[in-house]
């Protein structure tokens, strides 16, 4: 054995290091413990975090890559470890998450015989990842880290799981590392076509009724600023998808709002009278495009978009401009005249009107004596930074806080969208929180969500992260509760909780608590809490039987949205 | 729906076959035929895959399968694009050989290929219908056993491996 020879696990623990992780969310166990007997050694390059779950810690990985664009690394051990780990891949992989996942697995010989904590790990991730391998021997371990990262960074981002025999990372090999730049099957993504870009332009510079629908590949392509001078030029109304929130300011004059289920009123409503649709690094998600039969017919659709396999399988793009939006976007902003459309703009104007009158008038100011969690994510935003960062749970808050949040600032909204996966805000936020700990990271989330990961208040107390959570309670599963109530004849078939004191368990985990029960106390309270140095949790009794409105209903068109 | 042939060129890595089934999976699509074979070239491998299907969810599936990290390129044909042939066995008990089955392995062009003291093995290569025809008479003669391959079929595009790999 040659001197300049090296463990496995410290190959591991090298590879991610040269990768330029700078923090590690994990549990230990049997088959994974070579790689944290390395960690001890390497504290001062690379960090911890010991969550209280692998649910945990995959969920804080993707909070801290969400909030970061960077690869959030994960470390698990095999069987329960592994498998632990699959709801956060799965979310990931909808939600083009870059992840690296590292599980331990029991030694190579060992493998199919069901082994103590033997699970096919590779086998049950296969769907729920952008790649995954297993490494059996020592010298394969680095090109496998360097194939991972690169994976999951580059084109449309995702998981990676890289599962690694035991026998691997206690044997000894050489480290040289050496990046991966790119394998002949896998292309990142396609040039951006110019004929494309003239065929785009020219039905724009024609179109009288012109709509921008923003996705988060704007987020995922740093395109943020060639979104803006597109608008700024064209003068388009744009409206965002849920994980496109933040890409553009709110405060942009051509934003009119928010797409889908529970978006605004005006920009699903007038998807149906546009004339000529740009999708841009969006998927058409069900959620955002009800029934697809009777979706924007009317109009030629233009979609700028990463993914090959994205364009026309939801909706038939006439013009697909396949590539880097950031590029496609700059190219499109040369190519179009400039223009203004003051009286199509008008008209999102002016249904928002009757959205304010009908729907955020009772969110915000209500009347009743029972609070509102529109009115208290409306109190956030008076005290929040700008760049300050939501992060929800599923359910109605996730909705509510969606609608009502101020975005202004890019890498803002961190949420599950496509997964929907409750329990995620919690770990989410503490990601998110580690990567910054100067910035303002607000959890938001519901009675149900947090008890599904509440042990990450563990977490929390441990690395003293200071994340304003801010349970918002109606001792319900509302959403489901709230179709239970609209579709299913009030039948409230167990979706009523009985909570413990949270409070009190945040207390327990040594985080500063306070609960509002009337509205005369919740302004202060967000005062106090944004301003408290560390983590704070803020539990709101809201109203029990509250609904979220705008809604269009399943299987209705976007045209059918509903304002109660 | 249509039969299209889907052609698929990987790297010849551990469970890439299965990371292209679960695609059909997941969409209910059956899968008629598949064979897996190697290519001209060293370390590249070949799937084709039958399927009975629309165009337009051909056509996902094959962008689907190219997403597949491992996956060099996929594409699809209809059958009058492509060169395929299967290849059919068929096991015949010795005491139904006459004159008459003589005729019919004459007329249908297939080889005995395995001659036992019970039985014989007729092979038969060729589009499906005409090893299915064959099947339907010898089913009159005490047919014990059959089997037919998925399909081998080349693409009739003048296009090769080398210019996927570039």
């Amino acid at each position: 054995m040659k001197d300049s020879m090296i463990r496995g696990a410290d190959i591991v623990v090298e590879s991610l290091i040269a990768e330029q992780a700078e923090i590690i969310f994990g549990y230990p166990g049997g088959a994974i413990m070579p790689v944290y007997d390395a960690l001890y050694d390497y504290h001062e390059q690379i960090k911890h975090v010991l969550t209280r779950h692998e649910q945990g810690a995959i969920h804080a990985a993707q909070g801290y890559a969400r909030v970061s664009g960077k690869v959030g690394v994960c470390l698990a051990t095999s069987g329960p470890g592994a498998t632990n780990l699959i709801t956060g891949l799965a979310d990931a992989q909808i939600d083009s998450t870059p992840l690296v996942c590292i599980t331990g697995q029991v030694a190579a010989h060992l493998l199919g015989t069901d082994a103590f904590q033997e699970t096919d790990v590779v086998g049950i991730s296969m769907p729920g990842t952008k790649w995954n391998v297993q490494v059996r021997r020592v010298e394969d371990i680095a090109p496998a880290i360097a194939k991972g990262f690169y994976i999951a960074r580059s084109g449309r981002p995702g998981p990676v799981l890289i599962d690694i025999t035991k026998n691997a990372q206690v044997d000894f090999g050489e480290m040289n590392y050496t990046p991966c730049l790119g394998f002949r099957s896998y292309k990142v993504h396609l040039p951006v076509e110019k004929t494309a870009i003239q065929q785009a332009a020219d039905l724009i510079n024609k179109a009288e009724r012109p709509y921008v629908l923003y996705g988060q590949g704007v987020v995922l392509g740093k395109a943020e600023t060639e979104l803006k001078f597109f608008l700024d030029k064209t003068g388009i109304p744009a409206a965002s998808t849920l994980l496109g929130s933040g890409a553009l300011s709110q405060d942009h004059p051509c934003f009119v709002g928010k797409l889908g289920m529970h978006g605004n009123y005006a920009p699903n409503l007038l998807t149906n009278q546009c004339d000529v649709l740009i999708a841009v690094g969006m998927r058409f998600d069900d959620r955002v495009t009800g029934d697809l039969k009777r979706y924007a017919k009317q109009a030629k659709v233009i979609h700028l978009e990463l993914d090959p396999a994205e364009v026309n399988k939801n909706v038939k793009a006439d013009v697909p401009v396949l590539g880097d939006c950031k590029e496609s976007l700059s190219m499109l902003t040369e190519a179009v005249e400039k223009k203004s459309h003051p009286e199509w703009l008008a008209k999102f104007r002016e249904l928002e009107q009757l959205e304010k009158e009908a729907v955020m008038q009772h969110d915000i100011s209500p009347t009743k004596n029972g609070l509102t969690m529109g009115e208290v994510i409306n109190q956030i935003n008076q005290y929040k930074a700008d760049d300050a960062v939501l992060v929800t749970d599923v359910g109605q808050h996730q909705m509510i806080a969606w609608r009502y949040f101020n975005y202004k600032k890019p890498h803002t909204q961190i949420t599950s969208g496509g997964l929907g996966t409750m329990g995620f805000a919690l770990p989410a936020a503490l990601g998110a929180q580690l990567y910054d700990y100067s910035r303002q990271v607000i959890c938001v989330v519901g009675d149900g969500g947090i008890q599904m990961t509440i042990q990450e208040l563990g977490t929390i107390m441990q690395t003293k992260a200071p994340v304003k959570i801010v349970l918002l309670n109606n001792n319900y599963l509302g959403m489901v509760r709230q179709w239970q109530q609209m579709f299913f004849d009030k039948r409230y078939s167990f979706t009523e909780l009985d909570n413990p004191e949270f409070i009190k368990i945040a207390e327990a985990y040594g985080i500063k608590a306070q609960r509002v029960n009337a509205r005369g106390e919740l302004t202060e309270a967000i005062e106090d809490m944004l301003i408290y140095d560390g983590s704070y949790f803020l539990e709101v009794m809201v109203e029990k039987e509250d609904n979220v409105f705008p809604m269009i209903a399943t299987g209705c068109s976007v045209e059918e949205v509903r304002l109660s | 729906m249509k039969r299209y042939t889907i052609f698929v060129i990987t790297e010849n890595f551990i469970g890439i076959l299965n990371r292209i089934t679960i695609i059909f999976t997941r969409r209910g699509i059956n899968i008629d035929a598949l064979t897996a074979s190697e290519s001209r070239v060293d370390g590249i491998h070949r799937i084709t895959i039958e399927v009975t299907t629309s165009e337009e969810m051909v056509i996902q599936l094959v962008n689907q399968i190219e997403k597949v990290i491992d996956v060099i390129k996929a594409f699809y044909h209809e059958d009058e694009g492509v060169v395929y042939q299967e290849i059919a066995l068929y096991k015949i008990p010795v005491t139904r050989l006459d004159g008459g089955l003589e005729k019919i392995i004459r007329q249908h062009n297939a080889k005995i290929i395995a001659a036992e003291p019970q039985f014989v093995v007729l092979e038969l290569s060729g589009h499906k219908e005409q090893t299915q025809e064959l099947l339907e008479i010898l089913k009159g003669y005490g047919l014990l056993e059959f089997a037919r391959s998925g399909r081998v079929a080349v693409a009739k595009r003048m296009v090769t491996i080398d210019d996927f790999i570039k």
